[in-house]
């Protein structure tokens, strides 16, 4: 009887060390390692600090896609109420097009251009992200028929 | 015909999936003889209807019958014949019918497996048949394959031209008899504590180990896909739809380890039942996760509400009633012997408690961000930074008390013994550590932390396979799925500490360097496959001036589909892979070539072949032991 409580005991013990281990990991985690999602108006709105990494999303600005030397692109991102620059250096996605759906990881600079470290694109011709939608439909720019 | 067909055979499995639950889980009472039988017989006839149906809608698709919706929607005629078969799987109504043709042939299974206790494996076929019918349902409400399509087009849509690839062609059939493999072990821990059997791992552990293997190979394949087939040059991107194949993967891997100690003294008796409840549930979680379309990648083939609310129903009702049904039966679980702090269970207790927290920890990254969505709007995304900062110090943690394990008898052990056998594994590690510091640039306390780690597994598990007089199929077993461990360690390591990088804007017979390889770029031309056309380019690689090799990467447009691919070059010498993508042209001479030099990296897929090799170890002495000595299942308790 007696071991058999001193088992629970340790049992308890060790899974209570180790959940607030874990937990203790898991919340300096998420304070300084989750990406915000913000579309264009988000980003007009909110006035995101220059510097700070997010993900914005949506409908890339027909016309804007400029190449510069060696692999630089600059393009804008647009969900219809705002537009906001792009600087990226890397290969685009292969279903990158003007007017299709886009989400960029990156982080504002001082004068206000995004600067893109990685630039994904909807994975095929059907299919939109699920914020890109969201961001589109908030500003009103969104058809079902899409 | 052909899709009337299907229907009638997916609705006559339906109706034998609910004669499997009625009669299988009448079975569970003793008299009930009869009831076993129409359960056996049910089972197999569900399967013969289910595979019927299956081959169905494979047969519409390889003869093109674009008159069915799901093949107009998925398949082209002009797709290759291998493709219109695994295309089958590529699309939501036709992976889901997959899943319910892995669930029925583990059902067929267990019929066939039956050794143990009649009545409870009579139980466990009745949640099969429960299950079965709630997907059969499923598949037949929100999500049927055989709907009609009228008037017929001439040519369908055509399949994600990214799934048009062999690796990611058998990545599902073998991802899923992992996720459904689990749904056995959760059959047959229902089934004990319905029947309240008190041995019920032994009849259990066959399909547990059946279902890691799958998972871990299903895992490696994907990862693998994503590294040639993404152009990334990344072979793990803590995505949602990866860590819904992990975490049941980690839970099994802590199943496979708590029932070790159940089965051998009777210790962790409750735990080792809940654990299988949450391996499939975290199998369902995958599933609603994958399927449901809450999240974007190539895993969310369309996004249909009604789809994700009724996965979520079966979740909290398959969950739901099992953890239930534990907190009713469990109290009455009689405890195993006990045992001192140094003994083999306690290792197998940290080995779950780590691996425990490693899978909360994901689960909350992975869910965070979709509980925040749902109740605030804020939309974050939990991305590698977190998973580094959490899962990398547990994981490690974890891999340090590996080699105790083993070495340490059950009850009570000697920790100064197993210390001593351990020595030269801590050398191995000192040695590796100080050579990595020593050698390698960029030198980093983090490469040498894993490679001490790699070193002090690996040393440990040739310990284990030299040392010992006598070799049980286990210690084989063990020792290489933990060998295996310590391999994926290295690569893991070795690609994301040394990795070199460049990108270039190329016009031919210019030259791009890439961690100490020179590569340049003959030229690109047009180039032509069954169903799409491509920019083929060739491309030198030299070192120290001279040609070694030439390699071709491709960017290859699908006209049916409107979309473009890349296809990666990977020139591998085992000590590290070149990888070559093709990017956009900037002009008619100018292109974009990305190119990585990876350290080790196909050690990190060799490591989870030898963690499957040692899975099939087990599974092996494990069926052969039960074929010779059926005696040996310990009898139920009645």
């Amino acid at each position: 009887m007696n071991a058999k409580k001193q088992r629970r005991l340790a049992f308890a013990i060790a899974i209570l060390v180790a959940g607030f281990a874990a937990g203790a990991l898991v919340l300096y985690a998420l304070r300084d390692n989750v990406l915000y999602f913000y579309s264009p108006s988000d980003v007009q709105a909110k006035h995101v600090t220059a510097g700070v990494n997010f993900r914005i999303g949506g409908l890339v600005a027909i016309r804007s896609i400029r190449h510069g030397t060696g692999a630089d692109v600059s393009f804008a991102v647009t969900d219809g109420r705002a537009t906001v620059p792009v600087l990226f250096h890397g290969v685009l996605p292969a279903l990158f097009h003007e007017g299709r759906g886009v989400v960029a990881l990156g982080a504002l600079d001082d004068t206000g251009v995004f600067t893109a470290t990685e630039v994904l694109a909807k994975h095929d011709e059907r299919y939109m992200p699920p914020e890109v939608v969201d961001a589109l439909k908030r500003s009103g720019r969104w058809k079902e028929s899409e | 015909m052909t899709g009337e067909f299907g229907q009638l055979a997916l609705c006559l499995a339906l109706a034998l999936s609910l004669m499997l639950a009625g009669s299988g889980l009448s079975g569970a009472r003793a008299p009930a003889a009869l009831a076993r039988r129409v359960a056996s017989a049910s089972a197999l006839g569900m399967l013969v209807f289910v595979a019927l149906a299956f081959s169905a809608l494979a047969y519409a698709s390889i003869v093109s019958d674009f008159s069915i919706l799901n093949v107009a929607q998925n398949s082209s005629t002009m797709k290759p014949l291998i493709y219109k078969i695994t295309g089958v799987w590529g699309n939501h109504e036709g992976s889901m019918l997959l899943w319910v043709l892995v669930l029925s042939i583990y059902t067929a299974m267990i019929v066939f497996a039956r050794r143990a206790n009649e009545r409870m494996t009579s139980a466990a076929l009745g949640v099969q048949g429960l299950l079965a019918a709630a997907f059969l349902l499923f598949i037949l409400l929100t999500s049927n394959p055989f709907t009609r399509l009228d008037p017929m087009p001439f040519e369908g849509a055509g399949l994600n031209p990214l799934l048009q690839d062999i690796g990611l062609a058998v990545h599902p059939p073998i991802l899923y008899s992992g996720y459904v493999g689990l749904s056995a072990s959760f059959a047959f821990a229902a089934a004990a504590l319905i029947t309240r059997t008190r041995d019920w791992v032994a009849a259990a552990r066959p399909f547990m180990l059946a279902a890691w293997i799958a998972l871990t190979l299903g895992i490696a394949l994907g990862s693998w896909w994503a590294y040639y087939e993404l152009g990334w040059g990344g072979f793990w991107f803590w995505d949602p739809v990866e860590n819904a194949s992990l975490m049941p993967w980690l839970i099994a891997t802590a199943l496979l380890h708590s029932a070790l100690a159940t089965e051998r003294t009777g210790a962790f008796r409750a735990w080792t039942l809940l654990l299988a409840i949450a391996g499939f549930s975290l199998s369902l979680i995958g599933t609603f996760l994958v399927r449901s379309g809450v999240l974007s990648s190539v895993h969310s083939f369309a996004s249909d509400p009604t789809r994700g609310l009724y996965i979520l129903g079966l979740i909290f009702g398959a969950i739901g009633s099992a953890l239930a049904l534990f907190a009713w039966r469990a109290p009455s679980l009689e405890e195993g012997a006990a045992f001192a702090p140094v003994s083999r269970e306690t290792t197998l207790l940290l080995n779950n408690v780590f691996l425990a927290a490693a899978t909360a920890t994901v689960f909350i990254g992975t869910l965070y961000p979709l509980a925040l969505d749902a109740m605030t709007g804020t939309k974050i995304s939990v991305g590698p930074p977190y998973f580094a900062i959490t899962f990398a110090p547990i994981a490690m943690a974890l891999l340090l008390l590996v080699p105790f394990g083993p070495r340490l008898g059950w009850k009570r052990a000697d920790w100064r013994a197993a210390l001593r056998t351990l020595a030269p594994a801590a050398g191995m590690a000192a040695v590796a550590s100080i050579a990595i510091l020593a050698f390698t640039t960029p030198r980093t306390l983090a490469g040498a932390a894993a490679f001490a780690m790699a070193g002090w597994l690996l040393a440990a598990s040739i310990i284990d396979l030299l040392g010992r007089k006598l070799h049980t199929a286990g210690t084989i077993a063990s020792a290489l799925a933990h060998a295996g461990l310590a391999v994926t360690l290295i690569g893991i390591a070795g690609t994301t500490l040394w990795r070199s990088e460049a990108l270039e804007v190329l016009a031919p017979g210019e030259t791009m360097y890439v961690g100490g390889y020179a590569l340049r770029l003959d030229g690109v031309v047009g180039d032509s496959g069954p169903n799409y056309q491509a920019a083929r380019a060739n491309i030198a690689v030299l070192r120290d001036g001279k040609v070694i090799a030439f390699m071709h990467p491709e960017k290859r447009f699908f006209p049916a589909e409107g979309q473009e691919t890349v296809e990666t070059a990977i020139r591998t010498t085992i000590i590290n892979d070149l990888y070559v993508a093709l990017g956009d042209h900037r002009d008619a001479a100018h292109w974009i070539v990305r190119a990585y030099v990876n350290p080790l990296a196909p050690f990190i897929w060799l490591g989870a072949l030898v963690m499957a090799l040692g899975g099939l170890a087990a599974l092996w002495s494990r069926v052969r032991r039960t074929q010779t000595a059926p005696d040996l299942i310990a009898a139920p308790a009645e």
